[in-house]
């Protein structure tokens, strides 16, 4: 069943880049707040030179 | 900091989007052609490129590949961008992601109605496409690990990440999944055999419907919901939580495709409790996708996309409770090969990851032509058709399944078996796939008013790229940076990080792959089990060509039902020369695996030409051009060495030989069916216009050579039971 520990094999691997990361992004700080990133991707900067359709601005209320 | 104004890149996104309704719709179209086979079984009569078994397999890699996965690209382009604030790294790797995604769903779509597949569900396209599959899934890769690097935020939002395990572990699959040998342009056997090709495949599928179906909608919904409702995810903290133990969870449980089946029980039992505990985190992001929408439920009540996108995250919920339940042997003897999945995965497919995508479209489309709906209205009667078709679908499906499975486990108190007649039990289902087959053609319908509605937002508007500005990302201070070592420098790059993971990973797979290739496999060798002979291969490439896989398993589990139904069960050594294995996984006819010898080489040849004719309401399509075409042997030196190169032993000789040994078995089975009569049947009046013609040059010979030969090998001195 050379497969099966093929696959094991592979997983873990995989499973150890994603530890790696985890570690490191945690120790990067990326998990230390814990609340206004979900509150920022709620905001555009994007905006029309022109502005010829402010209304744009505001389509998530419709 | 000074403020840098830049593009997003949305003609890309509008691309992907319209590939998206094109690719859905076609889909769709294929799957209801699937489905009305089940109520009208010839309807496509004599079309060998519109055959059930050619059809089934472009329904799944047109909805899983081209449908979804130009969903998942058209969102991951949208929302990467604004989240990164950033455009994409390069607009050339996103041009090749694109055409070349599209090129390969057309190479698909031409090439699997040929009958040019390799029989691994999900993973049916033959090499050259899967190599060119392979390199623009690298070009996206490198263009989205690319813009994470210079992005203009130091965050990365949690939907990124869900992009990322995406695209770093779909390549991994993907590959050693498709492992093969080319023998011509068009033909290529896996380098495992049997059990170990087995749970490689599983190993792929359920990643695929975990790392391709799965983490990206999720991606998706961490975004477009929040941005739909305009509120915060409900907790951030659960999302990460609900990454990171999906991710090291979901890798692990491919083997509960293969409960029952001759892989290792502790390989089996592994599947299972990996498969329970990922009840867990996908419950979690549930209840974090459905709370997101606490105090705004009565915007639900008026928008269709918050709509679509309730139904789908409680789908979600229904199939991610459903899969670990199926996962435990005791119910998963039961599910296994019957409709019971068919419901399970659509409740997936049209619920959870249409509705997303279909919704996302919704909200996405007028946004990217600066513009209004054309109707919120239309919408909402495409949301209540759809989801009115996915009840209609899954609901019959989960009966018929039930049915099903019970009446073939019913014995009756003598010990025979109660309906030993397997189409017995396909006539009791039958009314429930005719609903199913209309609960689809409402899905369908719903999807039409999609596009109208999308056309018409999008009509006299065009897509700019849209403007924004953001400061760059401030370098790390100097003071930080002083005095670390190497791996604190190392670890502060997560990119760079990964890509040498990744790089480190791909050696080692290498090295542990290649001898695996070329060494002999350490499972029990049956010393009665021999290779097929040329003609048998023959015989099995056409059951490989026809898709007959889809509807036929061949594994037959330890149970007293199967047993008594199908004979022995099977062993792992009795697929050792198996490259690569046909195990299938729906039982719409019976089990093959024991089919040698249960019945006169007349029989499959009247039964191929017309199914019914020796077997009172079936549903089997006609094979009729397997009857009247000729066998191409050309190949058939080429096919062999592969099969030397891995591992089947032929010797030089048999090689050389092929031809010969092909004409004096087909002679005797030609010979066979005329000492029988078959000159004097209707079939092959009908077949050969009057004609008299030499049938061991046909493939019907070589078919019937292949399918007298299944399980055989072990069991020749009990054969008598039924003949």
């Amino acid at each position: 069943m050379i497969a099966l520990y093929l696959t094991i094999f592979i997983s873990l691997i995989l499973a150890l880049v994603f530890l790696v990361l985890f570690l490191s992004s945690v120790r990067n700080g990326q998990f230390e707040d814990s609340y206004t990133p979900s509150v920022r991707m709620l905001f555009e900067d994007e905006f029309n030179l022109e502005k010829q359709e402010p209304e744009i601005e505001n389509n998530n209320d419709k | 900091m000074e403020k840098q104004k830049f593009y997003y890149d949305d003609k890309i996104t509008k691309l992907f989007a319209w590939a998206t309704v094109v690719w859905g719709v076609t889909a769709f179209t294929v799957g209801l052609m699937v489905a009305y086979f089940y109520w009208f079984p010839h309807y496509t009569n004599g079309i060998s490129w519109l055959s059930y078994g050619r059809l089934r397999p472009l329904h799944t890699n047109a909805a899983i590949f081209a449908f979804v996965g130009n969903g998942i690209f058209a969102g991951v382009y949208y929302s990467t961008q604004r989240l990164l604030k950033t455009r994409m790294a390069s607009d050339l790797l996103s041009k090749i992601h694109f055409w070349g995604w599209q090129l390969i769903i057309v190479l698909a779509a031409i090439t699997l109605p040929l009958g040019l597949n390799s029989s691994k569900e999900y993973a049916e396209l033959e090499w050259p496409i899967d190599i060119l599959v392979a390199l623009v899934w690298v070009a996206f890769t490198v263009n989205l690990i690319w813009t994470v690097v210079i992005r203009r935020v130091r965050h990365i939002y949690v939907a990124i990440w869900f992009y990322l395990s995406t695209a770093v572990t779909i390549a991994m699959l993907y590959i050693f999944n498709n492992l093969e040998l080319p023998a011509t342009l068009t033909k290529s056997y896996s380098v495992y055999s049997g059990v170990e090709d087995a749970v490689v495949q599983w190993w792929y599928g359920h990643n695929a419907v975990a790392f391709f179906l799965t983490t990206p909608i999720l991606g998706l919904m961490y975004y477009f919901v929040p941005k739909a409702a305009n509120r915060p995810i409900y907790s951030y903290r659960l999302s990460i939580i609900h990454f990171w133990t999906l991710i090291f969870i979901y890798i692990w449980a491919g083997p509960h495709h293969l409960l029952y089946s001759a892989v290792p029980e502790w390989a089996q039992m592994l599947g299972t409790i990996m498969s329970f505990m990922l009840i867990f985190p996908s419950w979690g992001g549930m209840i974090n996708g459905l709370l997101t929408l606490r105090g705004a439920w009565d915007k639900v009540r008026e928008d269709p996309i918050l709509k679509m996108f309730v139904v789908a995250i409680t789908s979600y919920g229904m199939s991610t409770f459903e899969g670990p339940m199926l996962s435990f042997k005791s119910l998963n003897a039961i599910a296994h090969f019957t409709d019971w999945i068919v419901a399970h995965v659509h409740v997936g497919t049209l619920g959870w990851n249409g509705f997303i995508v279909m919704g996302m479209l919704y909200w996405m489309i007028p946004r990217l032509y600066k513009t209004k709906l054309y109707s919120v209205k239309l919408a909402n009667q495409h949301f209540w058709i759809a989801t009115l078709g996915i009840l209609l679908y899954v609901i019959p499906m989960y009966i018929a399944g039930w049915t099903q499975a019970l009446m073939w486990k019913q014995f009756n108190p003598d010990g025979t078996l109660k309906y030993g007649e397997f189409m017995d039990t396909v006539t009791q289902i039958l009314p429930l796939h005719y609903i199913r087959a209309i609960g689809g053609t409402l899905y369908f319908i719903g999807s039409l008013m999609l596009v109208y509605n999308l056309v018409k937002t999008a009509q006299g508007h065009t897509v700019e790229d849209t403007m924004a500005e953001a400061a760059p990302l401030k370098p790390i201070p100097a003071a930080r940076q002083s005095g670390e070592d190497f791996h604190n420098w190392l670890e502060r790059r997560g990119v760079l990080f990964t890509v040498l993971a990744l790089i480190a990973t791909a050696i080692g797979g290498a090295v542990e792959i290649i001898p695996t290739i070329f060494i002999d496999s350490n499972i029990p060798k049956i010393a009665a089990v021999k290779p097929y002979t040329p003609l048998e291969v023959e015989g099995r490439d056409i059951y490989i060509r026809e898709g007959c896989n889809n509807c036929h398993s061949q594994m037959i589990r330890p149970f007293r039902s199967e047993v008594e139904r199908y004979g022995p069960y099977s062993k792992a050594g009795e697929y050792v020369y198996d490259h690569p294995f046909l195990w299938g996984s729906k039982r719409t006819g019976p089990d093959l695996f024991r089919e040698g010898g249960k019945r006169p080489n007349l029989w499959h040849f009247n039964h191929m030409f017309k199914p019914a004719s020796m077997m009172y309401g079936s549903i089997m399509p006609n094979y009729q051009w397997i009857v009247k075409d000729d066998l191409n042997t050309s190949d058939i030196q080429a096919k062999m060495k592969t099969l030397k190169t891995l591992g089947v032993p032929y010797s030089d000789n048999d090689i050389a030989n092929a031809q010969q040994a092909i004409d004096k078995q087909a002679k005797a089975i030609a010979a066979d069916l005329e000492a029988n009569g078959v000159e004097k049947t209707e079939q092959y009046a009908k077949a050969y216009n009057g004609q008299k013609v030499d049938l061991s040059k046909k493939e019907i010979v070589a078919l019937i050579a292949y399918l007298q030969r299944l399980g055989t090998d072990t069991t020749k001195k009990v054969e008598t039971a039924k003949n």
